[in-house]
């Protein structure tokens, strides 16, 4: 039996590595993508192309923008003069933001009335609008704290000290690219799989494999296990750019983080099997992948927390096996967890997975004609 | 019976054959429920759960509020979590207590009012508060964060003038968002993701019809016919047309009915974009299949090419302007970029031709590259 | 230089050149030579024929006549157009059929049939009158409504030539056009294409295994390993072999007994069954009375001198050519370890009143057979018979409707997987992996029956060995020639020494001499007390089997040995009905019936 199953899960690799292209397409993109999408997914704003307005002409004021110009958020784009030419910019998309000094700010300052600065952001992109306001509002904070102090006012009866664990620097890439290991060992193990039933469906092989004496479970298993080592090695040449390249700390323990990766890749290569042993065709095999792939990403909280959906759709996430593996990486990642944390994420992937495979193998024998 | 025969090429297009392709082309996708499916039900699904269920702006945080010492100064405080919609706040007596809550995740902050609160807000003043965000979501910590500073804010101008003490801001911050007011990240999100399906549904159903024909033997058979390459592209791309645009319509009515993102463009802007934008995402599915001659191979560069960039490179989440320079470039060569910018704009905006007729102009350029290498890779040869 | 005669005026009388063709392909780092110096021609108005052997090269030529290919060195000239320079011009003109005709598989036949109308541009008015007589060709009148995909697979075939024959073009090109096709619809086919050469003046070029097909061809161009041989009317071709053909009648001894007795005897080159005599090709002329010293074959009464065929040219050119042949049949030891035949008549495959229905149509409509253990047996059929059907349902492939079957004992479809490792099975449609090469197929294959080891090197090497494969063992399996790909699949089928054979048509598209050797083994198989289900649309070899049974729309017709099957069909005119003749008129007969009762 186990000669059975090593035979078809080698004819398996020939199948998937013979062919130039497929062997390509399974290897080279990922690794691509993992150092592109390293980079560019991240909710951080650098250099913010923002213009002034300032209609003031006193010293105050010249300070007060040398600070927003002196972050590194913000990069100034233009200084304008008139009303008139902030519709266009932000229209355009040229910048973002419009700080707008009023006429007498100085004066108010230095006279204790309040000076007022106005803020006008584009909004089509709210997160990123609130991002940047965020940004501003602490720059005025610090202002107004520094003058404060210079001009011997009272401190206000309580000040905040803001901490944040586990990412002091709040760099929002330690978010997203240990999430990314989720993500490509996801799409590549679809990849692998999804299509692997249908195609032989499709070519007629599969009916040769199922008059040998090879049973259900054991072209279960030889179909699974490329799925799991082709997964598991690209996740650990993932995990090892992640920690090397990109220097995200690696805080928990790699057993507890290679027990969620087990894990998932059952959740995932059994729905991958379990389309494909639906599909008749290719096409649909592929079409079902996508069906699959883009609302488990999109509701995993890769991107936008889980926390922020509605009840409804927060239940149904707790179907979503990348979910849970989220959870384990960034915990592992960054909160450096361990297992006993972490087994409430174990056992429904786990299930997931069994119950997937345990389908498409039954669907093996009943979808013949 | 003689058929009458001509001999030679015809340059342009024969009609009868054009039509005949087109038919084919119609009742395979009729025949598949899986392509209907890719066009009007991923849609439809996508949207609604994002349109309901993805947002970026936190609600309901919950946040653990440490109080070692009951007082009048810490309820008056702890007034301001109660009240805020953002927060749903647990009160703790220990700090030991709020740790462990963060540590398993039962909450995604701490605010920490230690014993003397209450007496050094009385005496010298500047008691301080200590707040404990998670960063591990480093976008929802800093939101986390703005949430709180706004709380205290509020407190402090409560106390000012109850205590008769004037406080002193010497800047004060006056917001103006526009096109979005209310900073619903459903109205930037809808428009992005509608450009996420149209890239899906363009590229997925074109994918693989080409090496379709390859695997089965029938581009052997279709190419001895007359058929000149350039019917047999349009008899691929129009009928597959019709259908994106069937999907795109869907997306338009549901974004605008259900979610109520409002349409500030015309709608005719909306569509001739679309229709570009689809002619670009379906020639570079019939790429993708011209060169993979296998469904297996197109199936898989279709996932890693249409999909993935789609979603990340695109802008439809991830700011491009924040990107790394070179990054940045690359994002030239994804047409979901260019969408996403036409979508973004024509929903939330208005007409802003400046920015429409760069997309556009882009995207044309893209569609011509596409469909011009693929007339070039599908010779009539095996 | 072809000299471009289109604009001298007058018709060419040569609608095809072929000038100094050479071609080769690389598999891995080996060049591959397909064609070397390939010189012929092809007149106009007349039908010829492109015979050779698997692997000769027609498939290769075939497509470089359609542009589809451009060769090496040399030049095509089709109707006076330079095929490398204007490709587009050339298949504007002509018409194509592939040796495997890509139909839409989710379009019904009538679709297919509208579409292909289309893209020929045959004016909406012409088309019904012609799609009329395509249909009564094809006998596919009935299924226009059903998917492609769902049709049997004679009748794809047939619906692929409709779909080429959709327009009468200047030149006409088949590859292997009528592989797995019946002999009744084959007939049709001929007459359509010999009446659109004589009515419209198309010219035809087409390659076969039917030797039979070559026969009737004006023209023959012999192909061998890239080569041609000759080109010249098949007449001439079996002038060459005057006096050296005989019919013997055996008395003392059984056909088969003779038949491996004299095979192998000097100066034989081929003897095979007919019926119940033996056929007797020698190597130079004999009389008869030479005949029955030299082959001991009884009396004169028993020998009769009959005029030389194609076919017998065709492998006394071959056997020439390929000495190493008789070394193949020699060095095969006995594979198979079953105990031999004890002539035990234990029914080993029973069907009863078996069905099967898709949606409200019956394939299969309650047949009922037994096959007993070391038979051959045959089932032989018009195209969508059911054959294909009943295989699949004996395999456990494809759940009866209802009735009982069984396969030793057992249903497959519920059996254990032991269960299937005794029996072998060979789809009708090339079924291996076609990414895979020989060798990998065969391994992977062996493996999954549970070989492996020093027995499974040796079934390999076996395989390689004994179906010739050798040559090709690293090759993809996609890139065989079709011939080859039948005996990979006959190979794979046959590695784990089964007991239960079930071949659906094994030799389809396979040359004659392959085809001989494909029933040797499969004699010697039965002899050892392997149960063979085969089919066949080649009705020579439904001679060889011990029983079979003619199906016709799901339906049995007959069953029976063959003598007793063709008995029926002794008539005062033909008192000696060949298999053929036999098989026509038991599917006319049952089309009369059919008609008569709606
Ligand atoms: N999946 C299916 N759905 C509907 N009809 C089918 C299906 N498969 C086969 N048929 C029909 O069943 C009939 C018998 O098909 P089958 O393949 O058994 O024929 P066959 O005798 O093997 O013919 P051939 O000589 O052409 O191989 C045909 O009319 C065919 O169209
Ligand atoms: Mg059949």
């Amino acid at each position: 039996m186990v000669r059975r199953i090593i035979a078809l899960m080698i004819k398996e690799f020939l199948a998937l590595f013979t062919d130039k292209k497929s062997r390509m397409v399974v290897i080279v993109p990922p690794v691509v993508q993992l150092i592109i999408f390293g980079y560019a997914a991240s909710f951080n704003l650098d250099h913010v192309p923002y213009a002034v307005y300032n209609e003031d002409s006193g010293r105050a004021s010249r300070e007060f923008l040398a600070k927003i110009q002196g972050s590194p958020n913000f990069s100034l784009k233009t200084v304008i003069r008139s009303d008139t030419e902030i519709g266009p910019l932000i229209d355009t998309q040229k910048v973002r933001v419009v700080v707008h000094v009023a006429s007498k700010f100085s004066e108010n300052l230095l006279h204790n009335r309040p000076a007022e600065v106005q803020i006008i952001v584009d909004g089509r992109n709210s997160n990123t609008a609130m991002v940047v306001l965020n940004y501003l509002n602490s720059i005025v904070t610090d202002f107004n704290q520094q003058w404060a102090i210079l001009h011997g006012h009272s401190p206000p009866p309580a000040r905040l000290y803001v901490r944040s664990w586990f990412n002091t620097a709040l760099d929002s890439h330690w978010f997203i690219i240990p999430g990314i290991v989720a993500l490509l060992t996801l799409v590549v193990t679809m990849l692998v799989t999804a299509l692997s039933v249908a195609r032989e469906r499709e070519a007629g092989t599969f009916d040769q494999l199922l008059v040998t004496p090879m049973r259900p479970l054991e072209i279960l298993i030889a179909k699974a296990l490329p799925g799991f080592i082709i997964g598991t090695l690209e996740a650990t040449f993932i995990i090892l750019v992640v920690v090397f390249w990109f220097h995200v700390p690696m805080r928990g323990s790699v057993p507890a983080l290679y027990l969620g990766l087990f894990t998932f890749l059952l959740s995932a290569v059994g729905t991958g099997l379990m389309i494909s042993s639906i599909a008749v065709t290719q096409q649909q095999g592929l079409l079902g992948a996508f069906l699959f792939l883009v609302p488990t990403i999109i509701l995993s909280g890769f991107a936008t927390p889980i926390a922020n959906m509605p009840p409804m759709v927060q239940y149904l996430t707790y179907i979503n096996p990348m979910r849970y593996f989220l959870i384990i990486v960034r915990s592992v990642f960054l909160e450096g967890a361990s297992f006993d944390l972490l087994w409430t994420q174990y056992w429904p992937m786990a299930i997931m997975g069994i119950v997937a495979l345990a389908t498409a193998g039954w669907l093996f024998r009943r979808r013949m004609y | 019976m003689k058929v009458p025969q001509k001999r030679g090429v015809r340059k342009g297009i024969n009609i009868m054959r054009l039509k005949g392709l087109i038919r084919k082309e119609s009742y395979q996708i009729v025949r598949d429920p899986s392509s209907i499916a890719i066009a009007f039900v991923l849609p439809m699904i996508l949207l609604f759960l994002f349109g309901y269920g993805v947002s970026l702006d936190a609600k309901y945080v919950p946040i653990a509020i440490v109080v070692e010492h009951q007082s009048n100064e810490t309820s008056d405080f702890l007034a301001g979590f109660r009240q805020s919609r953002y927060f749903v706040p647990v009160i703790v007596t220990d700090i030991q207590t709020a740790e462990q809550a963060m540590i398993e995740r039962r909450v995604d902050g701490i605010v920490w009012l230690r014993e003397d609160f209450g007496k050094k807000i009385l005496n010298t003043g500047d008691a301080p508060i200590g707040v404990f965000v998670n960063g591990v979501d480093a976008n929802r910590a800093r939101i986390l964060e703005g949430y709180v500073r706004g709380v205290w804010g509020k407190w402090l101008e409560r106390t000012s003038i109850e205590s008769g003490r004037p406080l002193h801001i010497p800047v004060k911050v006056k917001e103006r968002i526009w096109f979005n007011a209310e900073m619903r990240s459903r109205n930037f999100l809808v428009p992005g993701l509608i450009a996420v399906i149209m890239t899906l549904i363009g590229a997925l159903l074109t994918a693989m019809v080409v090496a379709r024909e390859w695997e089965r033997g029938t581009m052997e058979a279709l190419m001895v016919t007359p058929v000149q390459v350039r019917e047999i592209i349009l008899g691929k791309i129009i009928p597959y047309f019709i259908m994106g645009m069937g999907g795109m319509t869907l997306s338009v009515i549901m974004a605008t009915w259900f979610f109520n993102v409002p349409l500030r463009g015309s709608l005719w802007v909306l569509f001739a974009g679309s229709s570009l934008f689809l002619i670009t995402a379906l020639s570079m599915g019939l790429l993708i299949s011209v060169v993979a001659k296998s469904q297996f191979v197109a199936g898989q560069v279709a996932i890693i090419v249409t999909f993935l960039p789609a979603f990340i490179l695109s802008g439809f989440i991830f700011d491009i302007s924040s990107m790394p320079a070179i990054i940045q470039t690359l994002t030239h060569v994804i047409a979901a970029r260019y969408f996403v910018s036409m979508l973004q704009t024509v929903f939330l905006a208005g007409d802003v031709w400046p920015i429409i007729i760069y997309d556009g102009l882009a995207l044309t350029a893209m569609a011509l590259i596409f469909l011009m290498i693929v007339k070039k890779r599908m010779k009539k040869r095996l | 230089m072809i000299r471009d005669q289109a604009h001298g005026g007058k018709t060419p009388e040569y609608v095809l050149r072929i000038e100094g063709i050479e071609k080769y392909f690389l598999a891995g780092k080996q060049r591959i030579t397909a064609l070397k110096g390939v010189n012929a021609k092809v007149r106009r108005g007349v039908v010829t024929g492109l015979i050779g052997p698997d692997g000769a090269g027609k498939t290769t030529l075939m497509r470089m006549i359609a542009g589809l290919l451009v060769p090496d060195r040399g030049e095509i000239s089709v109707l006076g157009m330079n095929v490398a320079r204007d490709p587009l011009k050339v298949q504007a003109s002509i018409g194509y059929m592939p040796q495997r005709f890509g139909l839409y598989e989710d379009l019904t036949v009538q679709e297919n049939m509208d579409l292909y109308a289309d893209l020929q541009g045959v004016p909406k008015d012409h088309r019904s009158e012609r799609y009329e007589e395509l249909m009564k060709m094809t006998g596919l009148a009935a299924f226009t409504r059903r998917l492609a995909g769902k049709l049997s697979g004679g009748m794809k075939q047939k619906l692929g030539l409709a779909c080429t024959l959709v327009k009468p073009p200047e030149l006409l090109l088949l590859d292997e056009a009528t592989v797995g096709v019946d002999p009744v619809s084959r007939r049709e086919l001929w007459a359509i294409v010999y009446r659109l050469v004589e009515q419209e003046g198309i010219s035809v070029l087409l390659s076969t295994a039917y030797l039979d097909e070559a026969e009737r061809c004006q023209e023959v161009i012999l192909m061998h390993e890239g080569h041609v041989l000759g080109q010249d009317a098949p007449s001439q071709f079996s002038g060459q072999l005057n006096k050296q053909t005989f019919m013997l009648s055996p008395e003392a001894e059984s056909r088969r007994r003779l038949q491996e007795r004299i095979r192998l005897m000097p100066g034989v080159i081929d003897a095979i069954i007919l019926g119940d005599k033996l056929r007797l090709v020698t190597d130079q002329p004999l009389e008869t009375d030479q005949v029955v010293q030299r082959f001991g074959v009884g009396s004169e009464s028993s020998v009769q001198a009959v005029p030389a065929r194609f076919e017998d040219v065709f492998i006394a050119l071959l056997k020439q050519r390929t000495p190493g042949d008789e070394k193949v049949a020699h060095l095969e030891t006995e594979k198979i370890s079953h105990p031999p035949h004890n002539g035990s008549e234990k029914d080993i495959i029973v069907v009863e009143k078996v069905k099967r229905r898709f949606g409200d149509f019956y394939a299969v409509k309650g047949i009922s057979f037994t096959v007993r253990q070391g038979e051959i047996f045959g089932l032989l059929g018009a195209n969508g018979a059911g054959k294909s059907t009943t295989f699949r349902m004996l395999c456990g492939l494809l759940p009866a409707s209802g009735g009982k079957l069984s396969v030793a004992g057992k249903n497959l479809r519920f059996a254990a997987a032991q269960a299937r490792a005794r029996i072998g099975y060979m789809a009708q449609k090339f079924s291996l992996y076609v990414g895979l090469t020989v060798r990998q197929n065969l391994r992977f294959i062996s493996s999954a029956y549970g070989l492996s080891g020093q027995r499974q090197k040796e079934q390999i090497e076996w395989a390689l060995d004994s179906f010739e494969l050798a040559r090709m063992a690293d090759t993809p399996s996609k890139d065989l020639p079709l011939g080859y790909k039948q005996r990979l699949a006959l190979a794979a089928a046959l590695m784990h020494e089964p007991e239960i054979l079930f071949l659906d048509e094994p030799t389809s598209g396979v040359d004659p001499l392959a085809r001989r050797e494909f029933w040797r083994r499969i004699n010697r198989l039965a002899e050892s007390n392997v149960t063979i289900m085969v089919t066949t649309h080649f009705m020579e070899e439904a001679e060889y089997c011990d029983r079979l049974v003619i199906m016709a729309q799901g339906e049995i017709l007959g069953q029976g040995t063959p003598e007793a099957v063709k008995a029926r069909f002794r008539t005062p005119r033909n008192p000696d009905p060949s298999m053929e003749d036999t098989f026509i008129a038991m599917i006319e007969d049952y089309e009369e019936k059919e008609a008569a009762r709606t």
